[in-house]
């Protein structure tokens, strides 16, 4: 059972892979059709093969399997093998990744159909699946970051798939480099690991905590600080990167130059969750670090709220949803800093879900206008494209937390879970949980009416040829919004209130953090729940926001222009984003080219050049100047110096000094 | 009986005529090979007188050679001079300084 078992998880990873290598290689030889029937069937397979997994781990209850199958490199006490962890947290995503992954698949092959470069598309979405399910199955550090490393390089690809158009490539090298920045303090988190615990496996370091706890480590003369707050702080700056909490949130806005599906896989359902997910791995390590956990907490209540305001003011379609995942991430973050992992996977999931549909839904109205994506220039969509709309507004209820879809389930576990968590900061989290349930419906709501409702805004060009997307489209669009309907209500018992959870011992709670034990004693039931919604802050403040929404953007328009008058430096700011652009272009651009500068300048030009290479030149060319006078030319001088020489010689020779 | 020291004396003052006349001599290229000459018979005095006095006449097959050399020596300068004066016009040592850094 072991070995079939390892052998499934391994087909499951290499299977995307392969169609991979065969959409990247062969492509162009085996034409557009049968790159898609090979990626969508062998990603396919894949899914099957998780859900499969999934039963067997997550239901069945096998017990947790930690099997290496092949040593990469020995060096010294450093050993890396490329080993799975098949646990239940691994097959949860699993099964996510897969899921999202096959029906952004089916979706390309509608989205993409007249791109140039479809084969090259289905093969680096292939790629980041295999990355991703390598980032999820790894059993040590080292090839998490492996896969860590190639989800970042794929989404680099990706952001700039059209690397002719110069805003693309902009917003990959963005992406990378702020993944860098994020990375550094991955890798210094591990080193700290690798050298208190002599090994990077998960299990080893978790049963050996005692060598990192209790530690303390000077990081500057006269000023130490716990070790495992440090490497817990290191470890999240990586998550931060990948994540996109604020200050590293930078990057997200500007990956939406990517093809749609791209964001809504990648930028959206799963690899921005990677950080979560690596936190919630490495739960055993952050619940021993108060401050970490609270760190966690106040960043991410600060990028649920605030990245939430920004969104209101886009009017880009695919950057109100960029901005709602940020919002969304936040919450996440939330979850992990008030100790509720499981609620923290839990929204991760219904997350991915709704948000891959809302993002497939917006690419569906982008190509139905040949893409637009300004929604300055849609309205009135709603009755040329029900299908879209529909599950738009499924994907938007879902996200607004409005019982009983998926979202609220989530989203309210977390804001309950932050509610009852103690730790420093837990207050000011709370209050951005709280406003953040207002701020997602409203600016998910303007973008629904924006698009869909009121008045044709789109150009004259396309008036009546505006219709709906055929069903390769349209299909994700349904197998995304059946999760997003029901997946919370019929999860949420099993994922956070059951005896044995879905997740289980994967993750490890101290007793004494432990929020949603002392939830589950007042869950009684998912239905329950929802028509329990009505006497819940959160669920009056979204219906409140859908109203703001409406009475904004439907009802009065008018009012929206005299607040914009009355409040012009606030929208002065949030169209800035908070100068954090501004903030990175002035310190980290420009500081860094005027420090280059300075070097190039004091270092470079005089130093090297002015003192180093053509110092020494003019010293030999002065010293030889100074010396040449002793070549005279006549014979009789160099006879004198010669007879001297001689002379000194003998007299050494017989007399000695 | 003339002794081997006033021998070395007479061939040390010869010597010493040679270096002078070659640091010296500022005119003439002509009397530098002289002054090699001159040096170069010193040392054969001191060849000879050595032999006498040990009683070896190594030294004496020593200054054949020698002579034989300076006679050879004597006309690769010589020649040489007639060529730097064809191409220089003149020999004096003081305007030979083609070699001055």
């Amino acid at each position: 059972m072991e070995k079939q078992l390892t052998l499934l998880s391994i087909a499951m990873v290499l299977l995307p892979l392969l169609g991979a290598i065969i959409a990247g290689l062969f492509g162009k030889l085996i034409g557009r059709r049968m790159t898609h029937c090979v990626t969508v069937s062998l990603v396919g397979m894949s899914f099957l093969l998780a859900c499969y997994l999934f039963k067997v781990i997550a239901i069945a209850g096998y017990p947790t399997l930690d099997v290496p199958f092949y040593t990469w490199a020995i060096s010294g006490a450093f050993h890396f093998d490329v080993a799975f962890l098949i646990d239940r947290l691994a097959v949860v995503m699993a099964v996510i990744v897969t899921f999202v992954s096959l029906m952004v698949h089916i979706y390309t092959i509608g989205y993409m159909a007249d791109d140039p470069g479809y084969q090259r598309f289905f093969s680096y979405v292939s790629l980041f699946t295999f990355a991703m399910l390598t980032l999820v199955f790894a059993d040590n550090f080292f090839l998490m970051f492996f896969g860590w490393e190639g989800v970042g390089l794929v989404s680099y690809l990706l952001i700039g798939f059209w690397f002719k158009r110069e805003s693309a490539v902009a917003g990959s090298l963005k992406a990378f480099l702020v993944n860098r920045v994020g990375d550094m303090g991955f890798i210094l988190g591990m080193a700290a690991v690798f050298t208190y615990c002599d090994n990077l496996n998960y299990q080893y370091v978790f049963s050996h905590l005692n060598l990192i706890l209790g530690q303390t480590i000077n990081i500057a003369p006269g000023f130490s600080v716990s070790l495992v707050t440090l490497t817990c702080l290191l470890l999240f700056i990586g998550a931060m990167g990948k994540s996109a909490q604020i200050p590293l949130h930078v990057w997200l806005p500007e990956s939406m130059e990517g093809p749609t599906p791209i964001s809504a896989l990648i930028h959206a359902a799963t690899m921005v969750t990677a950080g979560i997910y690596m936190v919630a791995r490495l739960s055993p390590l952050f619940e021993y670090s108060q401050v970490a956990l609270s760190v966690i907490l106040v960043l991410g209540a600060t990028t649920c709220l605030f990245m939430g305001i920004l969104a209101i003011f886009q009017q880009d379609i695919k950057r109100v949803i960029a901005y709602s995942t940020l919002s969304q991430l936040g919450y996440m973050a939330i979850a992990l800093g008030a100790s509720a992992y499981d609620a923290a996977i839990f929204h991760l999931m219904t997350h991915a879900f709704f948000k891959a549909l809302l993002f497939l839904a917006a690419g569906s109205v982008i190509i139905a206008l040949h893409h637009e994506q300004d929604m300055r220039k849609m309205g009135g969509l709603a009755t040329l494209m029900p299908i879209t709309y529909v599950t738009f507004v499924i994907g938007a209820l879902a996200l607004s937390a409005i019982p009983p879809f998926a979202g609220f389930y989530s989203k309210d576990v977390i804001i309950e879970a932050v509610h009852a968590a103690q730790l420093p900061g837990a207050g000011y989290a709370y209050f951005c949980a709280i406003a953040g349930a207002f701020i997602t419906p409203l600016y998910i709501f303007r973008a629904l009416f924006l698009t869909f409702h009121g008045k044709t805004r789109v150009e004259p060009a396309l008036n009546g040829h505006v219709k709906e997307s055929p069903w390769v489209v349209l299909l994700p669009l349904i197998g995304l919004a059946i999760p997003s309907l029901v997946a919370g209500e019929i999860l949420i018992g099993p994922m956070l209130f059951s005896q044995q959870t879905l997740l289980g011992n994967s993750i490890f709670v101290l007793p004494a953090h432990n929020v949603l034990l002392a939830l589950a004693k007042h869950f009684e039931g998912a239905k329950l729940m929802a028509l329990e919604a009505g006497t819940s802050l959160p669920f009056w403040l979204a219906i409140a926001g859908i109203a703001t929404a409406w009475f904004f953007n439907r009802g009065f328009p008018q009012y929206a222009d005299v607040l914009k008058k009355r409040f012009h430096w606030f929208c002065v700011v949030m169209q800035n984003n908070y100068g954090f652009d501004e903030f990175n272009q002035r310190v980290f651009v420009q500081g860094t080219l005027r420090l280059g500068r300075f070097f190039y300048q004091i270092s470079d030009l005089k130093f090297i050049d002015g003192i180093f290479v053509n110092g020494s030149g003019r010293l030999i060319r002065w010293l030889a100047n100074q010396s040449r006078g002793m070549q005279t030319g006549f014979l009789y001088h160099y006879t004198f110096v010669m007879i001297g020489g001689l002379a000194v010689l003998l007299f050494w020779l017989l007399v000695g000094f | 009986m003339i002794s081997l020291s006033q021998y070395l004396i007479v061939a040390a003052i010869l010597f010493g005529l040679g270096i002078a006349g070659i640091i010296l001599n500022r005119k003439n290229v002509i009397i530098l090979l002289m002054s090699i000459e001159l040096m170069l018979l010193a040392v054969n005095t001191n060849f000879i007188a050595f032999s006498h006095f040990m009683g070896n006449n190594v030294g004496e097959i020593f200054v054949f050679f020698i002579l034989t050399v300076a006679a050879a020596e004597a006309a690769i300068g010589l020649a040489i001079l007639v060529v730097l004066f064809r191409r220089l016009g003149n020999i004096e040592v003081e305007k030979l300084d083609l070699l001055k850094g």
